[in-house]
């Protein structure tokens, strides 16, 4: 499969947060608003590409069984120590990131606000690192796959943030107004990506 | 969240079962919820596995709460929760490989639970172990029996099954029940969510009426 196929692919047909449901505590916290929304997915596509071809060559070269045959430890299989590698170079990398916006761009650093940090507890960051390995891809496939996950949860939050916008001022039944309805327009979205879901690129 | 009884109340138990509902009204831990119900056995198992990193991570924070310095509690605690769900993941992979292959991803998105998280720092890092405990496993039952309800609603109406055993006979095997296929799909994960947020908010405002105004901010939190 190509690269921009593949990018294609995880943005709109396995789209992370419609599909996977990943990163849904902040996809429902932070969508009262579309320009937040906007700042928000664009933070996630940067985090996005650039993490997960840094996991990769982190379990390529260091915890995949045998990634250590360059230091005579061959028989080490270190794969296990995933979970708390990937999230620490995730961490990581987001707080590196809040450094360089504050020093170079403290305007769009400010206009995150809280969402920054808040990225590293974004299941859908650690889930994408956690689906390259499992899907075996390699470096340049990690990059497209990273760049397309992240415009695609980008996508979904600038959608259903445009969609919230105005349903928040309709006048629904008082139990079902706020996070009830929240839950009924991302079914109705998700169900809207799943028709997408027989195109065979 | 500023439970600071001297003696654990068993508020702090009770209360996330229902009123005070992980799920439903603090909107946390949600990816797991959804992805994991189209059947009843992998919520049983996801449910264990959080029970089980809630309870090691609240426990261990608490005990280790007066030696670590806040500027790097984050991530002592995210080292302490991955350590858990490390333990939990290998666990799964050695005694059920079938399961752990249906949960996939899931059980390393654990560590990224908001559930977990929210719980370390805003209550175990304040209580005593006891009470942490009590809390973990409060939030723990309360996050268990959505996912367990919305997966036994998914599995019934979209297999006619229950763990597996048949409970509608379907039209395929000569019985009267057309399965929903739409019922094994994510989306309707959202709506059966929505109706029980719905429900539950009814029942909270018919509870008591003066605090039905603030309940509508719940999102923005």
């Amino acid at each position: 499969m190509d690269l921009a196929t593949l990018a294609f692919r995880t943005a709109f047909v396995e789209n992370l947060a419609l599909n996977y449901l990943l990163g849904m505590c902040t996809f429902i916290a932070v969508s009262q608003r579309v320009s937040t929304a906007l700042g928000l997915g664009a933070a996630m596509t940067v985090v996005l590409s650039i993490t997960v071809p840094l996991n990769f060559l982190l379990f390529e070269y260091l915890l995949t069984p045998g990634a250590l045959a360059w230091l005579g430890l061959g028989f080490f299989d270190l794969s296990f120590l995933r979970f708390v590698a990937f999230i620490g170079v995730i961490a990581a990398f987001v707080q590196i990131l809040e450094l360089v916006l504050e020093r170079y761009s403290p305007r769009l650093e400010h206009a995150l606000g809280i969402y920054l940090p808040l990225l590293t507890v974004n299941c859908a960051i650690l889930g994408a690192s956690l689906f390259m390995v499992q899907r075996a891809y390699g470096f340049a496939e990690s990059v497209a796959f990273g760049f397309g996950s992240g415009a695609g949860w980008a996508i979904a939050i600038v959608l259903f943030a445009t969609i919230r916008e105005r349903v928040d001022e309709q006048h629904a039944p008082a139990g079902l107004r706020g996070l009830g309805l929240a839950f009924v327009v991302t079914g109705l979205l998700a169900l809207g990506f799943a028709g997408l879901r027989g195109i065979e690129l | 969240m500023a439970l600071q009884t001297p003696q654990p109340s068993p508020r702090v138990f009770v209360d996330p079962l229902v009123t005070s509902n992980p799920i439903t009204l603090q909107v946390l831990g949600l990816c797991s919820a959804l992805a994991v119900t189209s059947s009843v056995l992998p919520a049983l198992i996801m449910s264990a596995a959080v029970i089980a990193v809630l309870v090691f991570a609240n426990v261990s924070v608490s005990l280790l709460r007066h030696v670590i310095p806040s500027t790097i509690r984050l991530i002592i605690e995210v080292t302490l929760i991955a350590t858990a769900v490390i333990v939990v993941d290998e666990v799964l992979k050695a005694f059920m490989p079938e399961v752990s292959a249906v949960l996939s991803v899931f059980v390393g998105l654990i560590i990224t639970n908001c559930i977990v998280l929210a719980r370390v720092e805003s209550f175990a890092m304040q209580n005593g172990v006891w009470a942490s405990t009590l809390d973990a496993l409060g939030n723990g039952i309360g996050y268990s029996w959505v996912l367990i309800l919305v997966a036994t609603v998914r599995e019934l109406l979209g297999a006619g099954t229950v763990l597996g055993y048949r409970i509608l006979p379907t039209s395929d095997g000569g019985g009267w029940f057309e399965p929903n296929a739409m019922m094994l799909q994510t989306p309707s994960a959202f709506f059966l969510l929505a109706l029980l947020v719905w429900c539950l908010q009814c029942a909270r405002r018919r509870q008591d009426a003066s605090a039905a105004q603030p309940e509508r901010d719940t999102t923005t939190a």
